[in-house]
């Protein structure tokens, strides 16, 4: 017959760390796969509008993101009204020739989904926002989405 | 000679759980999953020169106007934001065979109309309510027919179409008006 010895062990069991990195690592791809670098600094303060009937955008890849709002720094920019693309500030007229660089940088096969996220700041005037829509109609860059927080609007 | 075997040296792989939790804080920090929400628009393409834009029955046009002030004019009546969901319900239904109203769901039309210096948070709110009116009822007819909520019928299949060929969302965009001739970039 076989003995069978019982180890009657005192004091507390360690726990065996050995897969703690592969439990690590696994978050690390997961974050490192859903990080999406900031890359170009907002120079506008802008405090979207809310809407309870939002839409998700759903390819990220064919957005284009153009931003109205007023300057954070009014010492260096003054007080008016601006739309940033990319970098820097421009004025309407420049909007064209950005949509034409931007449908470039996205694959042939979704340039009919390409669409301009506006954020814009929920006390600028319509008229600024009517003659960037109108520049937009002229490029022919028809798909637009509002950028907005979700929450219940009316209480705004 | 005799040849020694050397044993390759083992490396301490205890630290690397500390550079992968490094790593992973970075991470964490610099992550935003907030998805981009927004209100989803289609421009209409720009007319030819020598085309003139459809001409459309008055009666199913629902007028919509935001003053300078960001008050609402709908069908030349003051009106609250908070009463506009139900009139464009009602316009678009016309359950009480109003001849000033829609003749039937698919010819409504939702003229809306700001003045430059009307704000973009008023221009969003109206935006918003046209578009649950429409959600709403969209909802209803889905309920009503199959038993589901609208936004769980598989997008594109027929049963999706159907609905959404039933209550076609229609805003129109007309140009401003520079009524109180104010600068718009103040």
């Amino acid at each position: 017959m076989a003995k069978f010895k019982r180890s009657i062990q005192v004091g507390s069991q360690s726990i065996n760390t050995a897969s703690l990195p592969d439990i690590v690592f696994m978050l690390l791809f997961f974050f490192m796969v859903v990080t999406k670098m900031k890359d170009s600094e907002l120079k506008l303060n802008i405090s979207v509008p809310l809407a309870s009937e939002a839409t998700k955008l759903e390819n990220k890849q064919v957005v284009s993101y153009l931003y109205i709002g007023k300057p954070k720094r009014p010492d260096l920019y003054g007080s008016a009204t601006r739309i940033q693309l990319n970098d820097d500030f421009k004025d309407p007229e420049n909007i064209p020739k950005w949509i034409s660089e931007e449908k470039e940088r996205i694959p042939a096969a979704y340039v009919n989904l390409f669409t301009v996220s506006i954020r814009a700041d929920k006390n600028i005037k319509m008229g600024i926002l009517n003659d960037v829509k109108s520049k937009l109609r002229e490029a022919n860059a028809l798909k637009i989405v509002y950028s907005t927080n979700v929450g219940k609007s009316i209480t705004n | 000679m005799p040849r020694t075997r050397r044993s390759i040296p083992e490396i301490n792989a205890g630290s690397m759980a500390d550079i992968a939790f490094l790593l992973l804080i970075f991470f964490l920090v610099t992550t935003s999953i907030d998805g981009d929400k927004g209100i989803a628009i289609k421009l209409p393409p720009k007319l030819p020169k020598n085309q003139s834009p459809p001409v459309i029955n008055q009666r199913n046009v629902l007028e919509v106007l935001i003053n300078d002030q960001d008050e609402l004019l709908v069908e030349n009546e003051w009106i609250k934001i908070e009463q506009l969901c139900a009139i464009t319900k009602e316009f678009i239904l016309n359950p009480n065979q109003r001849i000033d109203y829609s003749e039937s769901p698919q010819l409504a039309v939702i003229s809306l109309k700001n003045d430059r210096s009307s704000s973009f948070g008023a221009y969003i709110l109206v935006q918003n309510e046209l578009k649950r009116a429409y959600n709403e009822l969209r909802d209803e007819m889905s309920l009503k027919l199959y038993g589901k909520h609208f936004k769980d019928l598989i997008k594109g299949s027929s049963e999706d179409q159907n609905i959404l060929d039933k209550y076609p969302q229609k805003i129109s965009e007309a140009e401003p008006e520079n009524i109180s001739q104010e600068n718009q970039y103040k």
